[in-house]
């Protein structure tokens, strides 16, 4: 791989890719970004030499080397660009805490989230009740605090924050409001976009929920 | 009150690797069998990991932390001592991704290429072996996965080690062999042959021994 500098292969929708975004741009890090602009039918010879094992975005190339997962690429980023904005908690403890519940959303995300707007009846319900149900543990670790990270966005905020768009999509397929179940979480999303780096990595809501509608389409689910 | 205490399971791989990982840095702790294989938990256990309800949980000066990945970061950034994760961002990244790729593309397909008959087992067995042929590629070179020594991706690859090979002599399987993979031979080699892996692995016979009354009880059942 060429030495680009920095460089970031992504796709629009992705909340691991926007995690990405949020995080260079929190530290000021210059990078040119790729779109996978045919994710889905075919990938570009970058990515597959990037990520011959998953195929998947986000990847990081720094100095021509590629970094994949995008918790990973988190930690990298903060660990090579020490001196601007500390992305993760200074104690070992809080790191933990933060990896714990990083780990804990992504697992039942990939299922949940799917579930939530593909399937249908007592599947999608049980879906809704245990992504509120996350939700609520969530907010219990929250508390009163601004961000996850306590008075600093961090590490948690950024890697939560991404989902928010999508909220939109699950409330219409399965007839709910983030809003009215959990409050405390919707006023902790809000606070989080007003930050510029946010607002300028996540997409409309309502052009995922169109994209979402036209995978559904595509992968002929009704 | 033990400054360090280790909820685990004698038979479990994961609480394994946190005492494969405190002896390395030479922590002394209190290790609290958990009955977990009767679903036999305690209420310490559950207050500990009221999310997971698993072990391992490490308890330090009354703190616990779950997940044995999030874990053995945590003891790397707590003690002095032999390094579980390399120093450099790269190499970091690497170890990170392969423990991951270990975890959730690895272990899946061999449990399964153990535990079940016919076609399934046939399809695990070569997704399994597909894999064992990218792990058998990244030791080009090196004597350990984490290089001269052994590190996070040997520690998290104790199951291989260990467990597996048991399961392998149990049911006759020869997925791994040094024949097929001669580095992942030589790697099992010198991984058993260090001292503080000998001591910490469960005793085989015992092992060996719970597995066959698994089996006993799985063949009975139908």
């Amino acid at each position: 791989m060429e030495d680009e500098g920095v460089v970031l292969l992504g796709f629009w929708s992705s909340p691991y890719v926007m995690r990405v975004k949020i995080a260079l741009e929190e530290k000021g890090i210059q990078f040119l970004y790729k779109e996978e602009e045919n994710i889905f039918r075919s990938k570009s010879p970058l990515l597959l030499q990037a990520n011959p094992i998953y195929m998947k975005v986000p990847v990081l190339i720094h100095n021509g080397k590629p970094i994949c997962e995008s918790l990973n690429i988190l930690e990298y980023i903060d660990e090579v660009w020490k001196d601007k904005f500390t992305i993760l908690p200074h104690h070992p403890y809080e790191k933990a805490k933060s990896r714990f519940w990083i780990h804990f959303f992504d697992k039942m995300i990939f299922d949940i989230g799917r579930r939530m707007w593909a399937s249908k009846g007592e599947d999608q319900d049980a879906a809704k009740l245990e992504f509120l149900k996350s939700l609520k543990l969530l907010e219990e670790e929250l508390g009163d605090k601004p961000y996850f990270g306590g008075d600093q966005f961090g590490l948690l905020d950024i890697a939560l924050i991404p989902f928010s768009c999508r909220f939109y999509t699950y409330e219409m397929f399965c007839k709910f409001s983030v809003e009215k179940s959990c409050p405390k979480f919707m006023k902790w999303v809000n606070k989080c976009n007003e930050r510029g780096s946010v607002s300028k990595a996540l997409p409309n809501p309502y052009k995922v929920y169109d994209f979402v509608l036209e995978v559904k389409k595509m992968l002929g689910i009704e | 009150m033990a400054e360090v205490k280790l909820f685990g399971n004698w038979g479990s791989p994961f609480s394994c690797r946190i005492e494969i990982a405190l002896k390395l840095k030479g922590v002394e702790y209190e290790f609290i069998e958990e009955d977990v294989y009767n679903d036999n938990k305690s209420p310490l256990l559950l207050k500990y990991n009221p999310v997971h309800k698993k072990i391992p949980v490490l308890l330090h000066n009354g703190k616990p932390i779950c997940e044995s990945v999030v874990i053995l970061e945590y003891i790397d950034e707590t003690w002095e001592g032999p390094s579980i994760l390399p120093k450099d961002p790269y190499e970091r990244a690497m170890a990170r991704f392969w423990t991951k790729f270990l975890e959730e593309k690895c272990f899946p397909p061999m449990k399964q290429a153990s535990w079940s008959t016919g076609e399934e087992q046939e399809k695990a067995k070569e997704e399994a072996t597909e894999l064992l042929k990218i792990l058998e590629g990244t030791l080009s070179g090196k004597k350990f996965f984490g290089g001269d020594s052994i590190g996070m991706v040997d520690i998290v690859a104790n199951f291989i080690a260990h467990w597996f090979i048991i399961l392998q002599e149990i049911t006759g399987l020869e997925l791994l062999t040094h024949e097929k993979f001669p580095k992942l031979g030589q790697w099992l080699d010198d991984y058993l042959s260090c001292s503080i892996i000998k001591e910490t692995l469960p005793p085989k016979d015992k092992l060996t021994a719970s597995f066959q009354a698994r089996i006993q009880a799985a063949t009975t059942s139908k």
